[in-house]
C-alpha cells in the first residue's frame, strides 16, 4: 500500500506535448479517478506511473521510492514497481487457462508453489470464477475475462492498482456489477487505486476523489465526487458533468434579465454581483433538474419547445427569448396523471440552485 | 543529450543492429553489387556499354518478349480471376465452398511441372493431344503448337490467375453488403450496381492481384525455358541463363546479366510503385462489421452450364496435366501408348533409390529448403519483432530492406549472390550449396517478415505489458507470452517458405553446380537432355511432396483459427 | 387508410420462425419504431418491407400498392420500391464524393440534370452538409457520414423512410442531437418513418408509436407513454426502463416478499384478477419511496452516486430491490435500515416473460 506522487511531470511525443508540469499526489488507500475526454492524456499518466512509458520531464514517486526521473537517470522497470494493471482490452493471455493467467504474477515473484496455488484459488473465488479455472479465455464472456484480469492484478498484493477504462466494453448491467466489485475489493484490500475513464457515471460511483482533466492535459479540479458535482470549480467542470444550462445575464434598469427577453432572473445574486454582471465578469449556470416549471403566473416566463418522455424522466426544451433551456423532471414530480406540459405551452420558470462562476471562455471542447 | 540507461532500451538497440546487419549482408549488398556492375565499368559510370548490350537484337528481342508475355498473362489472369471470383462470391453457383478450394489448386502446381505436362500434351509433333487430333481427323499439322508466345501466355495464365482470384474473392466476401444494398434501394439494378459500386470498390484488390501476376511473370524462368527455348523465344531470365550457361560463367555474360537484371529491378520497382498508388487511392474501409449475406445473383438457367464450365476448366488446367505427369512418369519409354504393359514402377524406383543424380537432387532440395525455411523463419521473427514492437529510431531502414527482395526476381537475386559470394570478399561459395542457401534466404525473407509481422501485430501490446506488470522482465514476457502466441504463425511461415523453395527453379538454375542440383534443376536438366520420362517421374515425386506439405499447412492453419487467438 | 400495412407477415429461416404473423398498420406521417433485443426479428421485418428479404407468408403494402404478397405470389424488388433507407453502418460509398453519393438515386432515375442538381443541393442543405459537396466520406466523421446517408435517402422525396439502427454507431451526445435532426427532417418533408432500434430511450424519444418485439412476436404496439405506464406483459415492463421483478406471495390477504414475512407486508392493492398465490410484482426504481413508517423493511446494501440521481440497492432478506432517487431527497448510507413503499406496481404471473 503506497501513495503515488507526480512532480512536474511532462510527456512529449515528437512535437506533441501531451502533458506538462503535471503534479498530483494519490493518497495511500484511496481510489482516485482521472476523468476527462479522450486525448486528454489520462491514459498517458497511467502508463507513466506503471512504467510503460518514460516521462520527458519531472519525477514520479511510489511511496518514498523514486521510480522515474530523467534528470536523475532513474527508471524502475514495470516489473519492479509492485503494481497491478487492468487494461481496457483485458489483456488476458489467450494461450493460458484462467488458473495459469492468475498464478503468473506469483510465479514471477518466485513464491512457493503451495502458497501460490492457495492464493490463486482464493483470488479466482473472490471474483466469482470458482469453477472456471481450467477454461481458456476464448471460452469466457467479456465480463468473465475482465474478472480474470482483476484477479490477476490483485493476487500479487500490489501497492497500487491501475485500471484503464476496464468497463467500457461491457454492457450496462455488467458494468454496474463490476463497478461494485472493484470498489468492494478495494475496500477489502486497502490497495491504492488509480482509475482512468471518460465515463462520469463510473467516476462518480467509485471514487474517493476525482481529478477532472481537460483536453490540454491540465487538471481542472480534484475533489470528492459530490464536491465536484455540487461545487464545480469552473464552468468547464460544470458543463462536463451532467446536463447543464448557462444563463445569459443582462443588466437593465437595475435588474438582471435573461438575455434580451423581459423575463427577470428572479433569484438573488452573490455579494457585489450586480456590478460584476454589468461588467460581464460573472456568469450563472443551472442544472436541468434545478429548474422548476409551473403553470402559475410568473414574471419569469418561457415557452415549451419540445417535450420528450423518457420513462423515468421527462425532458423539456424551454425557450426564454432566444435562450433555450433544457429542463428535466423525474416522472413522479411531473404529475401523477401524465405530463403537465405540452409543446407550445407558456410556463413559469424558477431557478432553484444557481452556480456562479468567473466568466471564462466556456467554449472549450468538452468531449 | 539524454543518456539511456534503461535495460530494455539496450535490448532494442542490439536487436536493431543485428537485424540491420543480417539484412544488409543478405539483401542490400547483392543488389548494390548488381547495380554497380551494371552501371560502372572499371570504376567509371558507363552507359555506352549498357546501350550496346540492350540494342543487340537477341537481348532486345528477349526484353520485348518479356513484356509481351507479362502483359498477356496479366490481362488474361485478371479476366479469368475476376470472373471466377465473382462467380464464387456473388452468384448462387452450387458447391461454392468446394469450388473456392479447387480454384486454389492451380496455385499449388509448380509452373515448371505444368509447362512440362503441357509440352507433353501439345508439342507440335509428339504432343499427345496433337497426335490424338491428327489421328482422329487424319490431319498432319498440329492442332496447337505449345512452343509459342501464346502457348507460354496460356500456360502461365492457367497457374497464375489464382493471385487475382484470391484477392478479389476475399475482398468480395469481406465487403460490406450494405454498400450494395443501399445502391439497390436507391433504385439501381444488379448490372448498374456491379458497374458503379462493386467494381470500383474492388479495383484495389484487382490491381493488387494483377500486379503480383505481372511481377511474377516478368521474372519467371520455368515456363519460357521449357516452352520457349525450343522455338527460340527468350525472356529476360532465360536469356540471362543462356548467356551465362553458354559462356561457362564468363564475366562478360554475368555483366550482361546484371544489365538485364537492372531492367528487371526497375520494372519491378515501377510495378510496386503503381501498386502502392492504386492501393492508396483505393484505401477504402469496405470491411463489414456484422456478418450479413451479400446479394447473390440468381443464375437460373446458367447455373448448370457455368458449373460445368468451371469444372471443365479445372479439369483441363489441373487434372489433365497432373494425370499426364504421373502417367508419362510410369512409361517405360516416351511416346508409346498408355497400356498396362507399358507402365511400371521401375522408373520410380530408379529415380528414388538408384540414380545418384536424382537422389542427390531430391536430397539437396529437401535439406536446402528445410534449412533455408528454418533460418529465415527464426531471423524473420527477430526482425519482425524489432519492426513491429520495438520503439526505436531507424526502423524504417529495416522495413525497406526487408521488403526489397520481395520485388526482386529470383534471377536477380541469383546474380547478386554470385557477385557477392564468388570471391569478391574473400569468400567463394560458387558451385556450393551455400550460395543457393543464401539466395533462398534473400528470396524468401520478405515472405517471412510479412507473415511474422502479421502474426505479431495480432499480439496486442497490452498482452506484453500485462506480463511486465505481473513482474516479468522483457525477456520473460517474450518467452512466456509472445513466442507461444506467434508460434502457429511461425510454423505456417515455415511451410510457406519450404514448399516454394522445394519446387523453385528460377534461382537455383543459375547457381547450381555438378553436386548441388535441386529438384527443379534436375527436372529441367532431364527435360533438356531429352529424358522426358524421367523428368516426368521426378516431377511426380515433387508433386507428391508438395501435396503432402500443402495438407500439413492446411492442418496447422486450421487449428490456429479454431484454437488459441 | 393506413399508409404502410403488414398483414400476417411471417418469415422463417430453416426451423426458426424469425417473424411470426406480424400485423401492423402505420399511418401517413407517423414515426413508427420497432424495438426489441437483438435477434427479435425487427431488422428482418424492416428488410422485408425494404424488399431485401421476401416474406414466406403474408402481405406488405404501401398505400394502394402491394409490394410483397404470398397470396398473390408477388414480389417487387427493392430497386423499384422508392423507399429512402438509412443503414447502421452508414453504407456511404467511399469512392464517390458527397454530391455524387446524394445524387446517385436521382441519376439512376435519369432525371434531367438541372433537377438532379437542385434536389441534391436541397438535400445537402437540409442535412447541414453545405460546403462539403466535393469532400470524400473518409475525410468526414461518423455523424457527417450518416448525414450523407440521410441526404441521399431524402433526395428522391420518398413517402416512406426506413431507418435500421441508424444512430447505434455514433457516440452518445451525437446520437441525441441526430435524433432531433431526423425528426426535423420528417416535419419538413412529411414522410412516414419506420425505425428499428434496440435502444429504448431512442424509441421513446422519437416515436409516435412503438412496437415492442421479442422472438418474432409482437408484445405491444402503443404510444411511448402507454408502453411505459401500462406495459402489456413482463417482457415489455423489464425491457423499457429499469425494473424490479420481485417474487411475492399472497397470504392472509396481504402481499409479502416471498420468504420474508418479517420484513413486513407490501401495502398495495391486490387486483381482482390475481388468482395465484405466488406472483411477480414489478416496480420501477423511481416509483419506490423511502418511508419512516409502515414500509417494507430492508437494509441499504449499496449506494451509488450518479450525479443528479442516487442509485440504491436495498436488501429485503435475500431479495435485492433497486431504488433511484433524486439527490435532493433524503439520502441513506450503506448498512442503514430503511422502509420502502411501492407505488404504481404491475402484477405478472410467475414463469411468464412474454
Amino acid at each position: 500500500m503506497a501513495d503515488v506522487t507526480l512532480e512536474k511531470v511532462g510527456k512529449t511525443y515528437g512535437r506533441h506535448e501531451v502533458i506538462s508540469d503535471f503534479s498530483i499526489t494519490i493518497k495511500d488507500g484511496e481510489c482516485l479517478t482521472f476523468l476527462g475526454p479522450s486525448g486528454c492524456g489520462k491514459t498517458v499518466i497511467l502508463r507513466l506511473i506503471a512504467g510503460f512509458e518514460h516521462p520527458t520531464t519531472g519525477e514520479i514517486y511510489i511511496g518514498d521510492r523514486l521510480v522515474s526521473s530523467v534528470e536523475k537517470n532513474v527508471h524502475v522497470p514495470p516489473e519492479a514497481r509492485k503494481i497491478g494493471v487492468v487494461f481496457q482490452d483485458y489483456a488476458v493471455w489467450p494461450h493460458k487457462t484462467v488458473y495459469e493467467n492468475v498464478i503468473y504474477p506469483m510465479q514471477m515473484q518466485k513464491i512457493a508453489a503451495g502458497e501460490a496455488k492457495e492464493r490463486t484459488l482464493a483470488a479466482i473465488g473472490q471474483v466469482g470464477l470458482g469453477e472456471l479455472q481450467d477454461r481458456l479465455p476464448f471460452q469466457l464472456s467479456g465480463g468473465q475475462q475482465q474478472r480474470v484480469a482483476l484477479a490477476r492484478a490483485l493476487v500479487s498484493r500490489p501497492d497500487i492498482m491501475l485500471l484503464d477504462e476496464p468497463l467500457c466494453n461491457l454492457d450496462a448491467n455488467l458494468r454496474e456489477e463490476m463497478r461494485f466489485e472493484i470498489t468492494a475489493l478495494q475496500k477489502q484490500t486497502g490497495v491504492t487505486v488509480l482509475y482512468v475513464t471518460h465515463d462520469q457515471e463510473v467516476a462518480l460511483a467509485i471514487s474517493d476523489r476525482i481529478a477532472v482533466m481537460d483536453k490540454t492535459g491540465r487538471i481542472r479540479h480534484v475533489g470528492p465526487p459530490d464536491d465536484i458535482y455540487e461545487k464545480p470549480a469552473d464552468p468547464f467542470i460544470f458543463k462536463f458533468m451532467g446536463v447543464s444550462n448557462f444563463i445569459p445575464l443582462e443588466y437593465r434598469d437595475g435588474q438582471i434579465f435573461i438575455g434580451e427577453s423581459d423575463s427577470p432572473l428572479g433569484c438573488s445574486v452573490p455579494e457585489g454581483g450586480l456590478e460584476r454582471i454589468k461588467r460581464r465578469e460573472l456568469i450563472a449556470g443551472c442544472r436541468s433538474y434545478d429548474i422548476e416549471l409551473t403553470h402559475k403566473e410568473s414574471q419569469t416566463r418561457g415557452t415549451i419547445q419540445r417535450v420528450i418522455y423518457l420513462g423515468a424522466t421527462v425532458d423539456y426544451l424551454v425557450a426564454v427569448g432566444k435562450k433555450v433551456f433544457r429542463v428535466q423532471q423525474d416522472i413522479r414530480e411531473a404529475g401523477q396523471g401524465g405530463i403537465p406540459f405540452r409543446d407550445g405551452d407558456q410556463v413559469g420558470l424558477k431557478f432553484l440552485d444557481l452556480k456562479w462562476f468567473e466568466n471564462q471562455a466556456i467554449d472549450e471542447e468538452v468531449e | 543529450m539524454i543518456k539511456k540507461h534503461f535495460g530494455n532500451f539496450g535490448l532494442a538497440e542490439i536487436l536493431l543492429a543485428i537485424s540491420v546487419l543480417i539484412l544488409v549482408i543478405v539483401v542490400a549488398i547483392p543488389v548494390l553489387l548488381i547495380l554497380w556492375t551494371a552501371l560502372f565499368v572499371d570504376g567509371k559510370f558507363n552507359t555506352a556499354d549498357i546501350l550496346n548490350i540492350l540494342s543487340q537484337p537477341s537481348t532486345y528481342e528477349a526484353l520485348k518478349n518479356s513484356f509481351i508475355i507479362a502483359a498477356g498473362v496479366t490481362f488474361f489472369s485478371t479476366v479469368i480471376g475476376v470472373f471466377f471470383a465473382w462467380l464464387v462470391s456473388r452468384t448462387d453457383l452450387p458447391f461454392k465452398e468446394t469450388m473456392k478450394v479447387l480454384f486454389l489448386i492451380p496455385f499449388m502446381l509448380p509452373t515448371l511441372i505444368g509447362a512440362l505436362a503441357w509440352k507433353m500434351l501439345l508439342s507440335p509433333r509428339a504432343g499427345y493431344i496433337n497426335k490424338f487430333i491428327n489421328d482422329l481427323f487424319g490431319l498432319d499439322g498440329s492442332f496447337f503448337n505449345i512452343y509459342s508466345l501464346s502457348g507460354i501466355i496460356a500456360v502461365e495464365t492457367m497457374y497464375l490467375f489464382p493471385f487475382v482470384f484470391i484477392q478479389v474473392a476475399g475482398a468480395l466476401e469481406r465487403m460490406d453488403p450494405t454498400l450494395e444494398e443501399s445502391a439497390r434501394i436507391s433504385g439501381a439494378g444488379l448490372l448498374t450496381i456491379t458497374r458503379k459500386i462493386t467494381l470500383p470498390l474492388m479495383l484495389p484488390s484487382i490491381a493488387a492481384g494483377a500486379l503480383l501476376v505481372a511481377l511474377y511473370s516478368l521474372a519467371h524462368f520455368g515456363v519460357p525455358a521449357i516452352l520457349g527455348t525450343e522455338a527460340g523465344i527468350y525472356n529476360i531470365p532465360t536469356k540471362i541463363y543462356e548467356q551465362i550457361y553458354q559462356s561457362g560463367g564468363s564475366f562478360k555474360a554475368i555483366r550482361t546479366g546484371t544489365v538485364l537484371s537492372t531492367i528487371l529491378i526497375i520494372s519491378a520497382a515501377l510495378i510496386l510503385y503503381i501498386q502502392s498508388l492504386v492501393l492508396k487511392a483505393g484505401r477504402f474501409q469496405v470491411i463489414a462489421g456484422k456478418s450479413m449475406r451479400p446479394m447473390l445473383l440468381k443464375l437460373r438457367g446458367l447455373k448448370l452450364p457455368l458449373l460445368i464450365f468451371s469444372i471443365l476448366y479445372l479439369s483441363i488446367t489441373v487434372i489433365m496435366p497432373t494425370v499426364t505427369i504421373f502417367l508419362v512418369g510410369s512409361l517405360k519409354t516416351y511416346g508409346i501408348n498408355f497400356t498396362w504393359e507399358n507402365m511400371s514402377f521401375t522408373n520410380l524406383k530408379y529415380i528414388l533409390f538408384e540414380w545418384k543424380m536424382t537422389k542427390d537432387a531430391i536430397w539437396n532440395s529437401i535439406y536446402l529448403s528445410l534449412s533455408a525455411a528454418f533460418v529465415t523463419m527464426i531471423v524473420g521473427v527477430l526482425i519482425s519483432y524489432t519492426i513491429v514492437k520495438m520503439k526505436v529510431r531507424g526502423k524504417f531502414i529495416l522495413e525497406f530492406l526487408g521488403v526489397l527482395p520481395f520485388s526482386l526476381p529470383g534471377t536477380v537475386i541469383a546474380i547478386g549472390v554470385i557477385l557477392m559470394w564468388s570471391g569478391k570478399f574473400g569468400v567463394n561459395l560458387y558451385n556450393t550449396a551455400w550460395i543457393i542457401f543464401f539466395a533462398y534466404i534473400a528470396r524468401y525473407m520478405a515472405f517471412s517478415l510479412k507473415s511474422n509481422s502479421a502474426a505479431l501485430e495480432q499480439v496486442s501490446d497490452s498482452l506484453e505489458e500485462a506480463a511486465r506488470a505481473c513482474g516479468a522482465t522483457h525477456w520473460q514476457s517474450l518467452k512466456d507470452i509472445v513466442i507461444p502466441l506467434v508460434k502457429p504463425g511461425m510454423v505456417a511461415a515455415f511451410f510457406l517458405i519450404f514448399l516454394p523453395a522445394m519446387r523453385e527453379l528460377t534461382t537455383s538454375v543459375l547457381l547450381y553446380g555438378p553436386k548441388t542440383r535441386t529438384i527443379g534443376v534436375a527436372i529441367y536438366a532431364l527435360n533438356e537432355d531429352g529424358e522426358t520420362v524421367y523428368a516426368a517421374t521426378l516431377a511426380s515425386v515433387a508433386l507428391v511432396i508438395i501435396i503432402i506439405g500443402q495438407m500439413i499447412i492446411k492442418r496447422i492453419t486450421q487449428s490456429k483459427i479454431q484454437g488459441v487467438q | 387508410m393506413s399508409h404502410v400495412k403488414l398483414t400476417d407477415v411471417t418469415k422463417r429461416f430453416g426451423p426458426v420462425v424469425a417473424v411470426n404473423r406480424l400485423n401492423i398498420e402505420i399511418s401517413k406521417g407517423e414515426c413508427f419504431s420497432m424495438l426489441g433485443p437483438s435477434g427479435c426479428g425487427k431488422t428482418t421485418t424492416l428488410r422485408m418491407v425494404a424488399g431485401f428479404e421476401d416474406l414466406d407468408e403474408g402481405e406488405i403494402s404501401v398505400g394502394e400498392k402491394i409490394f410483397s404478397s404470398s397470396f398473390k405470389k408477388y414480389y417487387l424488388p427493392p430497386e423499384k420500391r422508392d423507399f429512402g433507407m438509412v443503414f447502421q453502418a452508414f453504407a456511404v460509398w467511399p469512392h464517390l464524393n458527397v454530391f455524387n453519393n446524394v445524387a446517385f438515386p436521382l441519376q439512376i432515375r435519369k432525371m434531367p440534370k438541372a433537377e438532379i442538381e437542385e434536389r441534391t443541393r436541397r438535400a445537402i442543405t437540409y442535412t447541414g452538409l453545405s460546403g462539403s459537396e466535393h469532400t470524400y466520406p473518409n475525410e468526414l466523421s461518423g455523424g457527417q457520414k450518416q448525414r450523407i446517408a440521410l441526404a441521399r435517402a431524402i433526395a428522391i422525396n420518398p413517402t416512406v423512410m426506413l431507418l435500421d439502427e441508424p444512430l447505434s454507431n455514433l457516440d452518445p451526445k451525437l446520437r441525441e442531437e441526430m435524433r432531433f435532426e431526423i425528426k426535423d427532417l420528417q416535419r419538413k418533408f412529411d414522410f412516414t418513418i419506420i425505425y428499428v432500434t434496440h435502444d429504448q430511450a431512442e424509441a421513446m424519444a422519437l416515436s409516435d408509436r412503438i412496437l415492442v418485439m421479442s422472438e418474432g412476436v409482437v408484445q405491444q404496439i402503443d404510444t411511448p407513454l402507454n408502453i411505459y405506464k401500462k406495459p402489456a406483459n413482463q417482457f415489455v415492463f423489464s425491457f423499457i426502463g429499469l425494473s424490479n421483478m420481485l417474487p411475492v406471495e399472497i397470504a392472509d390477504g396481504s402481499v409479502w416478499i416471498e420468504g420474508n414475512h418479517d420484513a413486513g407486508a407490501i401495502h398495495t392493492e391486490i387486483p381482482p384478477q390475481v388468482k395465484e398465490r405466488r406472483m411477480t410484482l414489478a416496480a420501477r426504481p423511481y416509483e419506490i419511496d423511502f418511508v419512516r413508517v409502515a414500509g417494507v423493511r430492508g437494509i441499504v446494501k449499496r449506494v451509488a452516486y450518479l450525479g443528479d440521481i442516487i442509485d440504491y440497492r436495498i436488501m429485503i432478506g435475500g431479495v435485492e430491490v433497486r431504488v433511484q432517487k433524486n439527490r435532493k431527497r433524503e439520502t441513506f448510507r450503506e448498512n442503514e435500515p430503511c422502509g420502502l413503499k411501492f407505488n404504481q406496481v404491475a402484477w405478472y404471473e410467475r414463469g411468464t416473460s412474454s
